[in-house]
């Protein structure tokens, strides 16, 4: 409002017209006249797989990029740096790093359905999906996933503390078992089947959220989108520990039901000094 | 909201496929469409029903994968916008609305409100791109491009290939379509290089796969999500006169 009255709805209208007709045709609300509706969320996980210096995985010959990644720093990653970061990993990076890898794979002949390798994937895949369709509950994936959503927006969204994050890590582990029990999928695996589908993200979030608290819990610093209640300025502002914490979290799956190993890789600056950014 | 819902149900491309009708009592105005579709399937889920199959990912408008024909107009009655955005408050108490997939050849129905619209893919992947050596920065600002042509280019890039254009259309046109894809290179430098067998490929491609010709009737431009403009035609049939 005060931008309107002091630049007028011209200017307002030629840099946000745009975005402003789009939140009134999604809200019904029209923003020239009333205050948008707007929240600080996470974006995404923010984080993503850890890979080397030539975006590969711990899995030899499969590769992250872009988004995918935890774009070497596992730290926020808001919309124009994911772009740059698609745009750097498929453009510079991939086109000198693959090669090495296909190289040395030149000779290797077609893989064959036969191979134990193959076998055992496809076993596996076929136990995880009889395994979500013999549950043969009540509710529907998207009824889990809404629950997930709720309890990882009450208490794991940018501010968090301590006591929040693991009452949400019980309520978490509660609706896991609840989900094993009693999720229902009509159909079979043998057709296009959405529930399916949803089951098996759902299945994967139910797991990764408890990771996604875990690290939150761990991190006893205020850094980014990660605000911990407990740490910050007088003034309210995130206080960051650059003493303990520049490090990114690298994460290892150890095995279900296992906790996860952490693995430190420690932020170094040679060129910039590390800053706290001022919103001020 | 009390609404009754008529909905496309079909097993598969080769089944026959019919509606059925559902009844929903408790539509909240604050639900987006898809969230009234998720609303329907976890009450069929409960019952032990089949749930109703349709595509969606994004939910921000940008995917283009939950394309359904709502009362007759692709992506709903509401202009520029694609299903997910589109509020249960523009329905009334007591509407009854109908529900189908895209009707065109070249998009089997996979199952119920799910089309198969990987012959656009093909489509694009038959000239809808340029060719660059990557793996090193080019000069920065070595190619200039007028600010116009960013403009247009960038408009015309914003198609999501979400496919209404092919629905809205009479004849199942992919004009629309395969136009702004045209477009989007043919007005910058870069794309210059290889417009000729770009144009061709994309429409030899294109009638391959048994689109239909287009009459200028315009519907897809009144019914796309994106609003692009169906002067991309107009480029189209240009770039393509030109391009032997």
């Amino acid at each position: 409002m005060d931008a309107i009255n002091k630049q007028g709805k011209k200017a307002i209208e030629n840099k946000y017209g745009n975005l402003f007709e789009m939140y009134k045709t999604i809200t019904g609300i029209d923003p020239y006249e009333e205050p948008m509706r707007i929240y600080p969320a996470g974006h995404y996980t923010m984080g993503g797989l850890w890979v080397d210096y030539e975006l590969m995985t711990t899995i030899p010959g499969l590769y992250a990029i872009g988004e995918s990644n935890f774009s070497d720093h596992g730290a926020n990653r808001l919309g124009a740096s994911s772009l740059m970061q698609a745009a750097g990993d498929g453009y510079f990076v991939l086109p000198n790093t693959i090669s090495n890898f296909l190289a040395n794979d030149i000779r290797t002949p077609r893989i064959q359905t036969s191979s134990p390798e193959f076998v055992e994937a496809e076993k596996s895949s076929t136990e995880r999906l009889n395994k979500l369709l013999s549950i043969k509950g009540r509710q529907n994936a998207s009824s889990f996933h809404k629950r997930l959503g709720k309890i990882m927006w009450d208490y794991v969204g940018m501010t968090r503390n301590e006591a929040g994050l693991n009452k949400a890590l019980g309520m978490i582990r509660e609706l896991q078992k609840e989900f094993w029990k009693d999720l229902n999928i009509p159909g079979t695996a043998g057709e296009l089947n959405m529930e399916l589908e949803k089951a098996g993200r759902v299945a994967d979030y139910l797991e990764l959220t408890q990771l996604l608290i875990a690290d939150a819990l761990d991190r006893k610093e205020s850094c980014g989108a990660h605000f911990r209640e407990e740490f910050k300025t007088d003034d309210g502002e995130a206080l960051r520990n650059d003493k303990d914490y520049a490090y990114v979290a690298a994460w290892e799956f150890a095995g279900e039901g296992k906790p996860h190993i952490l693995h430190k890789e420690e932020l170094k600056f040679e060129e910039v000094e590390m800053k706290v950014r001022s919103y001020k | 909201m009390k609404l009754v819902l008529k909905i496309w149900r079909q097993k598969n491309a080769d089944a026959k496929g019919t509606f059925a009708t559902y009844r929903m009592d408790d539509v909240s105005p604050e639900m987006s469409f898809l969230e009234m579709l998720d609303s329907l399937n976890k009450k069929l889920v409960e019952e032990n029903k089949d749930p109703v199959a349709f595509d969606h990912d994004c939910r921000e408008g940008i995917c283009g994968s939950c394309g359904m024909f709502i009362n007759g107009h692709p992506h709903g009655p509401v202009p520029a916008i694609t299903t997910c955005h589109l509020s249960m408050r523009y329905f009334r108490d007591g509407d009854t609305i109908w529900i189908e997939p895209w009707r065109a050849k070249p998009f089997p129905v996979i199952k119920d409100l799910i089309v198969d619209r990987s012959a656009f893919d093909k489509i694009q992947s038959a000239g809808g791109f340029i060719s660059i050596n990557t793996g090193a920065a080019p000069e920065a600002n070595s190619i200039l491009a007028k600010k116009k042509n960013a403009d247009d280019a960038f408009d015309s890039s914003i198609c999501i290939g979400c496919g209404a254009c092919v629905a809205a259309c009479k004849n199942a046109s992919a004009m629309l379509f395969v136009s702004a894809k045209i477009s989007q290179f043919a007005l910058l430098p870069q794309g210059r290089i290889e417009a000729k067998e770009r144009v061709r490929e994309m429409v030899e491609k294109m009638d391959e796969l048994g689109f239909g010709s287009c009459s200028n009737s315009g519907a897809c431009e009144a019914e796309c999500p994106k609003q692009i403009k169906l002067t991309n035609i107009a480029r189209l049939n240009r770039e393509y006169y030109k391009a032997f």
